[in-house]
């Protein structure tokens, strides 16, 4: 192997040469050169690149699309599973609620015993006030049992099957309640009217009646329990020749809305037909 | 020529077995119509009054020419409504097969304009069944005011029962014309 004297020369001054360059960059005397170096390769580097993307971009463009199309289906699924979900679970806020105020209601009533029914439909014929439960007679539901919510009296139930009910509601034209006023404790009987409408009749002329009493269930005639709220006396009508006062109530429970009711199963009717003359008699 | 092959065979025998399809096919159909009628449609009163879908059906089904099983029909309405109603069982019933029995008379009568046919029967029907509730329920003791009854009840349910009328009437004529499939000439 020959090496040079020449050789050898270039080659160390090569690496002086490299040596000395690394040491100035080191002590940051090449920083102005590289600057004027390296700024027209980067703005040409960004140049290239922009375009690279761009081009890149316009290549995968349709494929994304795709994928976004497909991203926007699952999306769209998902909020239409979770705005489902949310109106159920509004749903079952709202019945737990009722049920609530059911069951604080039953609280409050310790005397009473309760099954909760759904109301599940209303009678077909106009003419009648009547509605469809979902408790029948394997539930222990009986005919005549009265029917209640939190707010106040509903009506009683008219007819029996297995697994369901129909309750009359006390604003049925053939419905007939015995109640006292608060605080007159005047006697009244509470009819219902085609409409829906509650009214009062057989209000004795010595009663002091006054809009905004409360109408409350006497448990005469031996119907209903006594002391379940109706109402509240919304308009009194009073004439002297008149032989009895009349008055509207405003029921407490709103019957055309009604969705979970009471059914009060330890409280029996009684049949007073026996001891009515007109009706006894063969 | 009868539409299929065995009937060309046995007409009669043909004709039993959609007599009975048709009575069998009422069950279903009143029975949803029923349960339509209580959870939907007497929630959506005009004033007081209600539409009466199965009184519609019974009428609609009566009303179509090759129909044979219009009383049956109008026997299992008038018991499912009786079924589910607080009116006195024979209400429903006799009610019905009073609007079978006018659709068919109409049937008769009127029957180059089967829609006409279909809203007087409706008409006639809806006063009459009403009017039977009415004495029905002064029979039971129920005082009930006619005027009123006639005013936020009766007129507001005709009113409803016409508009419902003509999608129930071309429902059943498609249902008849699957179970009475038309003749077809030689």
């Amino acid at each position: 192997m020959n090496i040079t004297p020449k050789r050898s020369l270039q080659t160390v001054v090569l690496a002086l040469i490299v040596i000395g360059l690394i040491a100035l960059a080191l002590g940051g005397y090449l920083t102005p050169v590289s600057r004027y170096i390296l700024t027209p390769l980067v703005t040409a580097q960004t140049w290239l690149s922009t375009r690279f993307q761009a081009v890149q971009n316009y290549l995968d463009a349709p494929q994304d699309m795709a994928r976004l199309r497909q991203r926007n289906t699952e999306l769209e699924a998902e909020l239409s599973r979770l705005q489902t979900e949310i109106i159920e679970l509004k749903q079952q806020i709202s019945e737990t609620r009722v049920l609530e105020a059911l069951v604080d209601f039953a609280r409050v009533n310790p005397d009473n015993q309760y099954i909760a029914a759904k109301v599940i439909g209303r009678d077909p014929n106009p003419f009648l006030q009547y509605v469809i439960i979902n408790r029948g007679s394997d539930d222990g539901l009986r005919r005549g049992m009265p029917v209640v919510t939190q707010q106040g009296l509903v009506g009683r139930v008219a007819a029996v099957t297995a697994g369901a009910a129909r309750v009359q509601l006390i604003s049925d034209n053939g419905s007939s309640v015995n109640v006292l006023l608060e605080p007159s404790r005047a006697p009244a009987a509470l009819e219902g009217d085609l409409t829906g409408d509650l009214s009062l009749d057989m209000i004795p002329q010595s009663a002091k009646v006054s809009v905004g009493d409360l109408v409350l269930t006497s448990g005469l005639g031996g119907n209903f329990p006594s002391n379940i709220l109706v109402g509240q006396v919304s308009n009194v009508r009073s004439r002297d020749n008149d032989l009895f006062q009349r008055a509207a109530v405003q029921p407490s429970v709103e019957l055309p809305q009604l969705e979970i009711v009471l059914v009060i199963t330890n409280f029996r009717p009684v049949d007073m037909s026996p001891l009515i003359p007109g009706e006894s008699e063969p | 020529m009868w539409a299929n092959t065995g009937a060309q065979r046995h007409p009669s025998r043909f004709y039993g077995k959609a007599l009975n399809m048709a009575v069998l096919i009422s069950i279903p159909i009143l029975g949803a119509l029923l349960i339509l009628q209580t959870v939907v449609v007497s929630n959506i009163p005009l004033l007081n009054g209600t539409a009466d879908l199965v009184l519609l059906a019974v009428i609609a089904w009566a009303l179509h020419k090759r129909v044979q099983t219009a009383w049956q029909w109008g026997i299992i309405g008038g018991l499912f409504v009786a079924m589910v109603s607080g009116v006195p069982f024979y209400v429903p019933i006799i009610g019905m097969l009073a609007a079978v029995g006018i659709a068919l008379l109409l049937r008769q009568r009127v029957w180059q304009v089967p829609i006409l046919a279909m809203f007087i029967a409706t008409f006639i029907s809806t006063l009459l069944m009403h009017a039977l509730t009415i004495v029905a329920l002064q029979i039971s003791g129920v005082s009930t005011p006619i005027l009123q009854g006639l005013n936020l009840i009766t007129l507001p349910s005709v009113l409803l029962n016409i508009l419902l009328a003509v999608p129930l009437y071309v429902l059943l004529g498609e249902l008849a014309n699957v179970l009475y499939p038309e003749e077809l000439e030689a």
